[in-house]
């Protein structure tokens, strides 16, 4: 059964026993504007499962983004501590791969050449390197574009080069910023497929933002919805559903009732005007 | 029906585009010149303004080139501009590049580059024959001072423009501050820098002529200030034209440089 459970300090019932791979506690942000500070993100405390695949909803400016941007160690909290196993956050690593809501490629090299950018920073042989890179872009279905410089790409196509830049030095933790965010229907769920199953594979801790509610509940153990002005943990959702997930799963009464209230929570949430 | 459809709409839709009434533009500027130098022509002809035509200056450019004169003043021209050129950009790169990557720089440098951005190099000329005597030196220092100016301004723009998420992109894979510097940081700011290199290479340009005509011994500007002393108007304009069209031809070919350079930008 699944249980909605109250924010602050709730998480990771199932993972008590080891250390949480990422945890944010009583994390506060707050940008300098001219008139007065503002609160990004307002006490927050999460804690990720090592291995866990966890997935965070809410409106738009609510600070996601920021959330996953202090767990990359780009950006440090205004009070609070952010630790990847236990360690305080002091900058970014390869051990932890994120994947931009603004691609982010480098658009003077090509799909490959973007892939191989981090794979060149490590002490691989050359031929290793091509083959991870190759296998990479086969992932996101990009082997017919690879010599193909970004400004040539559609949209989705650039997300998924994105994707296979961040899984080609093969992080423990993936950060994922609405990776999806501008694919096409198949395509999106192919990927989430695709995920899930490395996933299964490889068991890596996925911090995974979304604003689309069936993908936050069929990917994730544990849906964090937030809220924003200031931006909050709103509600953690479980997903008590079996891994692996397939077709009939997402069309079972049982998802359909945790989308639904996962649904709920992000847009009925107390203060109205945040809603979509 | 979509189908049949489709094709019978793209002649129509691209055709405007086309423009088949307006001829090539290669043809147009060609048209240009040929008018160009008619009128010149018949305004040197009717004696309505007293300067040579395009005839007795042709010859005069063909006594010129025969006795090696114009190629012995391009040639001194152009190395002052080349060496001044180079030494200019070269240091304006690790300087501009300075003062967008580290606030410090910035802050000591940039009033001394927004002052003299601000003084023509020409009015340095005076102080610097008086200072480094009146060979090479000045003429090359004053052409330097003026590439340098215009590049740096512009690779410091380079740089403080390059896309944040870019650079967080290459530190997210694990990439320390040099390959970030040498991987991100310099081919994002490249189209800047090949911008300034053109502003620099016209500076330069501009400066040695002047800089020629108030001290030298060869060069084309030189050769322009000596034939105003004898009234020799055909030299001065064949002076003027070869001045132009080296001028030109850097400048295409920088852009060229920059074309193959910049390809990858998304819109140009
Ligand atoms: N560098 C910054 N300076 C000032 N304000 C900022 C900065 N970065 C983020 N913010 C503010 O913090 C809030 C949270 O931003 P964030 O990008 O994390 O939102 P988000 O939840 O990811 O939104 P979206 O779903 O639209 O991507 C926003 O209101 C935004 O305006
Ligand atoms: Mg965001």
């Amino acid at each position: 059964m699944s249980t909605g459970t109250s924010p602050n300090r709730s998480s990771g019932a199932r993972d008590r026993t080891a250390r949480p791979k990422i945890s944010f506690r009583d994390v506060v942000k707050t940008f300098p504007l001219k008139d007065g500070d503002f609160t990004a993100l307002d006490r927050v405390s999460l804690d990720v499962g090592d291995r866990e695949f966890v997935t965070v909803v809410g409106p738009s400016g609510c600070g996601k983004s920021t959330l996953l941007n202090m767990a990359a160690g780009l950006v440090g909290p205004s009070a609070g501590q952010v630790l990847v196993d236990g360690a305080p956050v002091t900058g970014p690593g390869p051990e932890r791969g994120v994947i931009f809501q603004q691609y982010a490629l480098f658009p003077w090299l090509t799909v490959r050449g973007n892939v191989e950018f981090g794979l060149k920073l490590t002490s691989l042989p050359a031929e290793e390197r091509t083959r991870r890179a190759d296998h990479a872009i086969e992932l996101v279905g990009l082997t017919d574009f690879a010599d193909a410089l970004p400004k040539t790409l559609s949209g989705g196509m650039k997300q998924r080069c994105a994707i296979a830049r961040a899984y080609a030095v093969d992080p423990e933790v993936l950060l994922m910023d609405e990776p999806f965010g501008a694919l096409d229907a198949l395509t999106r769920v192919q990927l989430q497929d695709q995920l899930l199953s490395t996933w299964t594979r490889e068991r890596r801790t996925v911090l995974f933002i979304t604003h689309d509610v069936d993908e936050a509940v069929y990917l994730a153990r544990r849906v964090v919805v937030m809220a924003a002005r200031p931006g909050r943990i709103h509600r953690i959702v479980e997903v008590d559903l079996p891994y692996p997930r397939t077709e009939e799963l997402r069309l079972s009464p049982e998802f359909a009732r945790i989308r639904n209230e996962v649904w709920t929570s992000v847009y009925h949430q107390q203060p109205a005007g945040s809603a979509a | 029906m979509a189908v049949i459809t489709a094709p019978d709409k793209t002649p129509a839709a691209t055709a405007p585009r086309q423009g088949r009434r307006i001829p090539p533009p290669l043809l147009l500027n060609l048209l240009a010149l040929v008018l160009g130098v008619a009128v010149w022509a018949i305004v040197a002809a009717t004696g309505l303004v007293d300067v040579p035509g395009p005839l007795s200056v042709g010859s005069r450019a063909l006594d010129l080139l025969g006795d090696g004169t114009l190629a012995e003043d391009a040639l001194a021209s152009l190395r002052r501009v080349l060496l001044g050129f180079v030494l200019g950009t070269l240091l304006a790169v690790p300087v501009g590049f300075l003062m967008g990557w580290y606030p410090l720089a910035r802050g000591l440098l940039e009033p001394y580059v927004q002052f003299f951005r601000t003084v023509p190099p020409l009015a340095i000329i005076p102080l610097a024959i008086v200072l480094m005597g009146i060979d090479e030196t000045p003429k090359v220092f004053v052409i330097f001072l003026a590439a340098f100016l215009s590049s740096v301004v512009a690779a410091f723009q380079g740089v403080i423009g390059v896309d944040r998420t870019l650079i967080d992109a290459a530190r997210v894979l694990g990439a320390p501050d040099r390959v970030i510097f040498l991987k991100v940081v310099i081919p994002a700011a490249t189209p800047f820098l090949l911008v300034g290199a053109r502003i620099g290479l016209g500076a330069a340009w501009g400066t040695v002529v002047a800089a020629e005509l108030i001290a030298a011994d060869k060069g084309l500007g030189y050769e322009m200030m000596h034939a105003q002393t004898y009234y020799d108007i055909p030299t001065i304009f064949v002076g003027l034209i070869t001045i132009g069209v080296i001028g030109l031809l850097m400048d295409r070919l920088l852009l060229l440089a920059e074309r193959r350079l910049t390809g990858w930008q998304e819109r140009r």
